[in-house]
């Protein structure tokens, strides 16, 4: 159990994340302009803002929007990764040379300012934006699918596999991948983590998910304009981004310590 | 060596050519084109918008504008900003000072923290200061930069007011003490970031070659522990970390984006969100151009610099 308190921690924000409704206290778009700007109290935990909203509700509300960006691309990142990982390291010779060229590049370009501008330019719906994070995370799953996929092929198991007549679709999807999982998997998790700090990042930004609709990031940019007299409306949001960061870091760190056992 | 470097370089130029596609179709590919944000303004009439259009050349075929851009950029010509019409080059060299002083202070201060730190945790592996600093490093890289700027700023500058909350010198001021006020906070923002990744990198690596057989050797041999660990370990656990220390400064170019718009740092991350409001598309197509050459350039240094120590690699 107390190994596994990262995972612990994250199951309890996905559950709170998804019970929103149930769980919160407030609707997180209630005004209450008789309670503006409150501290935090027995009534308001975490503190309302400038309209009255309750923060702690905007929290858990703003948690469904950055953790279902934070996992789909990731998921959309390690898709990409591993399909053009998996042709480079397959087809060998010019094809991986150029997506290998072509992923040396993207890791050359500064990846926030790179969202940033793409962001700013499109002004992506919340889908948008977790096709956009996953697009510019790619490359590290990428490398990592085509080194495991290099190491396999020249593997006895696979060139029995060959010998008996398997074919190419069947020898990538029953042999190469298969076991690349693991390495993918962890690079995966890693991807979580970053891809959470970049909507978070885009949001603060104010080109990433666009109010009143609340993420932990846009919270962050409105609390920005008042952080001397209501600190509060900085802090919690911040926290959350932190905490779900950590956790996520912290279990990857794990299956790294698992996979390598 | 010489062969390689040359081979490297050579490497570098379709690499610079794919980057600098990307960063023009990115603005040019985009609904509107760089010309998005007078679209949407009403007060500009549509015969202006096809006069600026055409001075402009943005009504070429798209694979025109993008020769004639690259080989003016190569040449050094970046243009005219969007926003002040003044030469793009002029506004990004009075902001680099800046952001070099910047970098170059919190790269210090990381290295400073990331030696003690890294090889320490290596050679007292398990003990608790080892976990100490392992721990410290999987939260900074987990930390969110922009609201650890924010929470020092709330803390060291509003609250307690030790440090100045943004700037880089008081208006009118800038003796050194004045100056390094200013830097206290977005230094130690960066360097804590830096920091973090790098001591894991450099743990990782002094833990491999701590275990070494050449390293028991110097151990069976009578060398003091000490001279072990730092002149046979360290000197070939430095290797790597030299390439992750070089491309973090690189980006760090406009990496600090986040820091230095939160600390309003007058540098070229603050220009950049400067020109990002203001759709300064010339703006930013230089700056992301200059970052990327720059990984590209410190790359291929770090690549050398390991060719240079280790033989075996050019080979």
């Amino acid at each position: 159990m107390r190994r596994h308190w990262a995972a612990v921690v994250l199951a309890a924000l996905i559950a709170a994340a998804a019970a929103a409704p149930i769980v919160a206290p407030y609707a997180p778009d209630e005004l209450d302009l008789s309670h503006r700007r409150e501290r935090p109290s027995r009534a308001h935990w975490f503190g309302t803002d400038e309209l009255g909203r309750d923060v702690l509700a905007r929290v858990l509300y703003g948690a469904r929007v950055s953790l279902a960006v934070g996992l789909l691309s990731a998921v959309v990142a390690g898709a990409s990764g591993v399909a053009i990982g998996a042709s480079a390291g397959y087809a060998g010779g010019a094809v991986d040379n150029l997506l290998m060229r072509a992923t040396d590049a993207m890791l050359a370009v500064p990846r926030l300012p790179l969202l940033m501008i793409a962001a700013a330019v499109s002004q992506p719906s919340v889908a948008q934006l977790v096709l956009l994070i996953g697009v510019a995370s790619w490359m590290e799953t990428a490398r990592i699918a085509r080194a495991e996929v290099l190491s396999l092929r020249a593997r006895d198991f696979v060139t029995a596999a060959r010998a008996l007549g398997a074919g190419r679709a069947r020898l990538i999807a029953a042999h190469l991948l298969p076991n690349a999982a693991p390495a993918v998997i962890v690079s995966m998790t890693l991807a979580v983590g970053r891809s959470i700090l970049l909507e978070s990042a885009l949001s603060f930004f104010g080109v990433g998910v666009q109010p009143p609709a609340a993420s932990w990031g846009n919270m962050l940019y409105q609390a920005q304009s008042a952080l001397g007299t209501e600190p509060w409306l900085a802090l919690f949001p911040g926290l959350f981004i932190f905490g779900t960061a950590l956790s996520v870091n912290l279990a990857g760190d794990r299956l790294v310590a698992t996979a390598q056992r | 060596m010489g062969v390689y470097v040359l081979r490297r370089l050579l490497q570098a130029i379709p690499l610079l050519l794919v980057i600098s596609l990307l960063v023009f179709l990115l603005i040019h590919a985009a609904p509107g084109g760089p010309l998005a944000i007078y679209l949407s303004n009403p007060n500009v009439r549509p015969e202006d918008i096809e006069r600026l259009r055409r001075a402009l050349g943005l009504d070429q075929p798209l694979w025109r504008q993008y020769l004639s851009w690259l080989s003016a950029f190569a040449r050094g010509d970046w243009g005219y900003s969007f926003s002040d019409g003044r030469p793009v080059a002029e506004r990004v060299l009075e902001r680099l000072p800046a952001t070099l002083e910047l970098t170059g202070v919190s790269v210090v201060v990381a290295l400073l923290l990331t030696f003690p730190a890294g090889v320490f945790a290596a050679v007292l592996r398990g003990r608790w200061f080892d976990r100490l600093t392992t721990a410290l490093a999987v939260a900074g890289i987990s930390l969110p930069a922009f609201w650890f700027a924010l929470m020092l700023q709330i803390v060291f500058a509003i609250g307690l007011g030790w440090f100045p909350s943004s700037g880089r010198t008081t208006f009118g001021g800038g003796d050194i003490a004045d100056r390094a006020q200013h830097l206290a906070l977005p230094v130690a923002v960066l360097a804590c970031l830096l920091a973090a990744g790098w001591s894991r990198y450099l743990r990782g690596s002094m833990i491999e070659t701590l275990a070494q057989p050449f390293v028991s050797a110097a151990r069976a041999r009578g060398i003091p522990a000490r001279q072990v660990v730092l002149r046979h370990a360290l000197r070939n656990a430095l290797a790597p970390i030299v390439t992750i220390v070089l491309l973090d400064a690189a980006l760090m170019v406009s990496g600090a984006v986040v820091t230095e718009s939160v600390f309003a740092w007058p540098g070229l991350g603050s220009l950049f969100t400067e020109a990002l409001a203001r759709r300064d598309y010339t703006v930013l197509m230089a700056l992301l151009m200059l970052t990327s050459t720059t990984v590209v350039a410190l790359n291929l240094v770090a690549d050398s610099a390991y060719a240079l120590l280790d033989p075996r690699i050019s080979s």
